[in-house]
């Protein structure tokens, strides 16, 4: 028999055509998913995410961390709440790390966070995420995924608009939601307008070590400071608040702050102010604010506090910020790849609104102003506007790139992502999201290099979406393939907390320096034991010092005895494996703190007050081994007024 | 020829639904066998040597290495242990009636050699100066595979179920007494 090539080509055709209909259509019947988005999350037993997603934990204070596509949650590592599954907050190690001008703080609301870049990418070293509630910024650690920083923000309150990094990460951002009286003074909340101030913070990041330091800070007009992007690219040298209440009410903000037809977007020149501060245009202003930071090699943190502030006054210092007019409240303020647009995401618009940044050097340089707030330019809202995403949805929060030219927003009213095109402002797809979208991520997003093959969306209500575990429910993110012309919903899984953000790189960024354990011959804790012949028990009045060691599968010593009701216990552990994921972990009956898991060559501290006589068991907390069961230990407690000396042992020796 | 072109286009037809899967997913290889080592196929070379790298890295210990992968229990010695194997050198594996080693490697002979190599593995951590806190407390080592040996030290020699230590190395997971004589399990 004869085949015509023709023929083949249309067999083939027609046998393709079936295949895309059965395992690529979207209008199956079963749900939303089908086999095809199955396959596109299924990470095999064993294998590994493509990317990391740091999300953050909202109101939980803390930052996880997931894999994408599949949406398995690997860790959640403590920043801002004390968290007794890794005694961060109880030990003694980490304790000053919840420091704040007002005390020690056990819970804080993370936002928003963003992976430090170098050139405009992201270059894997840190995390930055931002305290929303007690103004801070905390930097963590990309080899070892634990809070190795936090700086509190003075004059701020409600530091919303951050943890945003610059393209070197030359700096971290804080903006303040609440304006207040800076400095803080007893005052009627009626005399808000024109007395009150918003502070825009500009930390500075050391590009060795990451330290973190508030380099200066631009006291702006008392409106509310909600997002903030950096320019890139061209507009590097940049940075984009978006602003509300601009009306500067103080009471009934949902109604008192959505009377004015335009909000601003500002626009900070910071390397002018960075030519300001060199030549002294600043003041130093009294302030007080927590610096904490945790030493790798001493396992331990230090927090110290910080007493002054230099700060810029925009009245006074021409070209540091211009006002853009942006429609009706903006929340998100986002700039694109190449940094030429500046996405204004009015909240109660009907449209998108888009700003060139182009467009506003030029009308800065031709001194197109419409007036001033406080000394500071209004530019003309037509000279700066690049053009308009007309009825693109309700309620437009925020918008990612995916470094092919498209925008994606969210709207969290309509409840779903809109994809959009820069440059024509058409609409290209749109896709519901259940329920109620915030924030989106796409990996990379803020950065010159968006890796756009998914896009997840983090939801603010979730009702039906999983099994009802009460009136509380958890936190709903859904992913999307973003390949394709139209957007494919892939995935829905929850989340820990409130997702408010999340940053997003390739896992090959970060997988290669992750760390596996701590080298016991760089640990420098002043309480590290090294060996079990240097284990020990001092005592110092009340105070008893025990320098323990753990390994499989003992821990030593494992029989104390000499302790007396009153005293101030220290266990002091070294964990001296040396072999990848062996933690122990210690409790003791009794103690008004949490356990220890103490990672391989970590040495770490918690306090025991014994309040009763007796014999009383300490145990390994992590099933560390086969002899798991058989690692625990026994301190005996004696009246105060006993003569007991300090004894301790292993095994009889 | 017409049924193979549409065999053709239908195979790749289903090649195309499969192609977008994890890096992991293929369906002619089930699932659990991409580690078929289990923990012994996690690659680390950061933490200290475990039990089974150890014995790898000896050159005095290839027949009992051998005897390891032909038993199929490699994961047993790079387990969390904690672990203490007392393990033959290739002299003594070459001490044993001839034959006895080729015999024991053969595949259906799998399960008596893994027997044979884990009464050479003890749970728990003895060093040398624990074994003698073992002989001088009247306590025996309990093997994995379910014997008590009895530790004498005379002098400065040690021996445990009649074989002599040899020497002793610390590893991450347990302890290897080098030891100059197959232990076998007591006939039960």
């Amino acid at each position: 028999m004869k085949l015509s090539f023709k023929y083949i080509t249309l067999l083939t055709m027609l046998a393709i055509s079936y295949g895309l209909t059965s395992c690529g259509g979207g209008d199956s019947k079963s749900g939303a998913l089908n086999s095809s988005a199955a396959e596109k999350v299924f990470v095999a037993p064993g294998e590994h995410d493509e990317f990391y997603a740091f999300i953050s934990g909202g109101f939980s204070g803390q930052l996880a961390v997931y894999g994408l596509p599949s949406g398995r949650l690997f860790k959640v590592i403590p920043v801002f709440s004390v968290d007794g599954e890794k005694a961060y907050g109880f030990n003694e190690e980490t304790k000053p790390m919840l420091e704040t001008s007002y005390g020690s703080i056990p819970w804080d609301d993370s936002h928003h966070p963003d992976i430090s870049q170098t050139n405009g990418e992201l270059d894997g070293r840190w995390v930055f995420i931002n305290a929303n509630n007690t103004p801070r910024i905390a930097r963590i650690s990309l080899s070892t995924f634990e809070t190795e920083e936090i700086i509190e923000i003075p004059n701020s309150a409600g530091n919303h608009s951050s943890s945003f990094v610059t393209e070197n990460t030359e700096y971290v951002i804080a903006g303040t939601r609440f304006s207040i009286p800076i400095p803080q003074k007893d005052i009627s909340i009626d005399e808000y307008k024109g007395n009150f101030k918003g502070a825009l913070s500009f930390v500075s990041v050391d590009p060795e070590e990451g330290h973190m330091e508030v380099a200066f800070q631009i006291l702006m007009p008392g409106f509310n400071y909600d997002l903030t992007h950096p320019g890139r690219g061209k507009s590097h040298g940049w940075m984009f608040f978006s602003t509300y209440n601009t009306e500067e009410a103080n009471t009934l903000l949902e109604v008192n702050a959505s009377q004015n037809d335009k909000d601003f977007i500002a626009a900070i020149n910071w390397k002018k102010a960075e030519e300001y501060i060199k030549a002294g245009k600043f003041k130093t202003m009294p302030a007080k604010y927590a610096h904490n930071l945790y030493d790798e090699s001493t396992h331990s943190a230090t927090s110290t506090m910080m007493k002054s502030v230099k700060v810029l006054d925009p009245s006074e210092l021409p070209g540091l910020v211009y006002f853009l007019p942006t429609p009706k409240s903006p929340h998100g303020c986002d700039v694109d790849p190449s940094g030429e647009y500046i996405v204004g995401s009015g909240k109660l618009a009907a449209s998108l609104t888009v700003h060139s940044f182009t467009k506003m050097l030029k009308a800065i340089e031709d001194k197109k102003f419409d007036g001033e707030a406080y000394g500071i330019p209004i530019l003309n809202f037509d000279a700066v506007n690049a053009g308009t995403v007309v009825q693109p949805g309700l309620g437009p929060l925020h918008t990612e790139f995916d470094g092919k030219g498209n925008a994606y927003t969210t709207f969290f009213i309509s409840s779903e992502v809109v994809k959009w095109q820069l440059g024509t402002w058409k609409v290209l797809d749109r896709k519901p999201t259940y329920y109620s979208v915030g924030h989106l991520m796409i990996p990379g997003g803020n950065s010159r290099k968006p890796f756009g093959k998914y896009l997840l969306a983090m939801n603010k209500i979730t009702k039906d979406r999983y099994l009802p575990t009460g009136p509380e429910v958890c936190q709903s993110a859904q992913l999307y393939d973003i390949t394709g012309e139209k957007m494919e919903l892939l995935l829905d899984f929850p989340t820990i907390g409130e997702p408010h953000y999340a940053a997003g790189c390739p896992a090959d960024l970060l997988k290669p320096n992750s760390k596996k354990i701590y080298r016991l011959e760089d640990n420098n804790h002043p309480y590290v034991t090294k060996t079990e012949k240097e284990t020990k028990v001092v005592r110092k009045g009340k105070d008893v010092h025990i320098y323990m060691t753990m390994i499989r599968s003992h821990f030593a010593p494992d029989n104390i005895e000499g302790v007396k009701v009153g005293d101030r216990v220290y266990f002091h552990v070294t964990n001296l494996e040396q072999d990848y994921d062996v933690p122990h972990g210690i409790a003791v009956i009794g103690a008004n703190t949490s356990e220890l898991l103490i990672m391989p060559g970590q040495t770490e501290t918690f306090v025991w007050e014994p309040k009763q006589v007796g014999v009383w068991p300490f145990y390994c907390t992590d099933f560390c081994s086969a002899l798991h069961q058989e690692m625990q230990g026994y301190v005996r407690v004696s009246p105060r007024n006993s003569n007991r000396a300090l004894k301790w042992s292993l095994d009889g020796e | 020829m017409k049924k193979i072109i549409i065999l053709f286009a239908f195979m790749f037809v289903v090649n195309a639904c499969n192609s977008g899967g994890g890096d992991g997913a293929n369906d002619s290889t089930p699932l659990p066998n991409n580690t078929p080592l289990g923990q012994a196929s996690v690659v680390d070379d950061v933490s200290a040597k475990n039990i089974l790298q150890v014995a790898i890295g000896s050159k005095d210990h290839t027949t009992l290495v051998a005897a390891v992968q032909a038993a199929q229990i490699e994961h047993v010695l790079v387990n969390a242990g904690p672990l203490t194997v007392f393990a033959p050198t290739n002299a003594a594996f070459d001490a044993l009636p001839e034959g006895t080693v080729e015999t024991l490697l053969k595949p259906e002979n799998k399960s008596k050699l893994a027997f044979i190599l884990t009464n050479h593995a003890a749970p728990g951590s003895f060093n040398q100066a624990a074994l003698k806190k073992e002989a001088r407390k009247g306590r025996k080592i309990y093997t994995a595979a379910g014997d008590y040996l009895e530790v004498v030290v005379e002098g400065e020699t040690i021996t445990v179920g009649g074989a002599k230590i040899l020497g002793t190395i610390q590893t991450s997971n347990g302890v290897i007494n080098v030891v100059d004589k197959i232990i076998l399990p007591a006939e039960k």
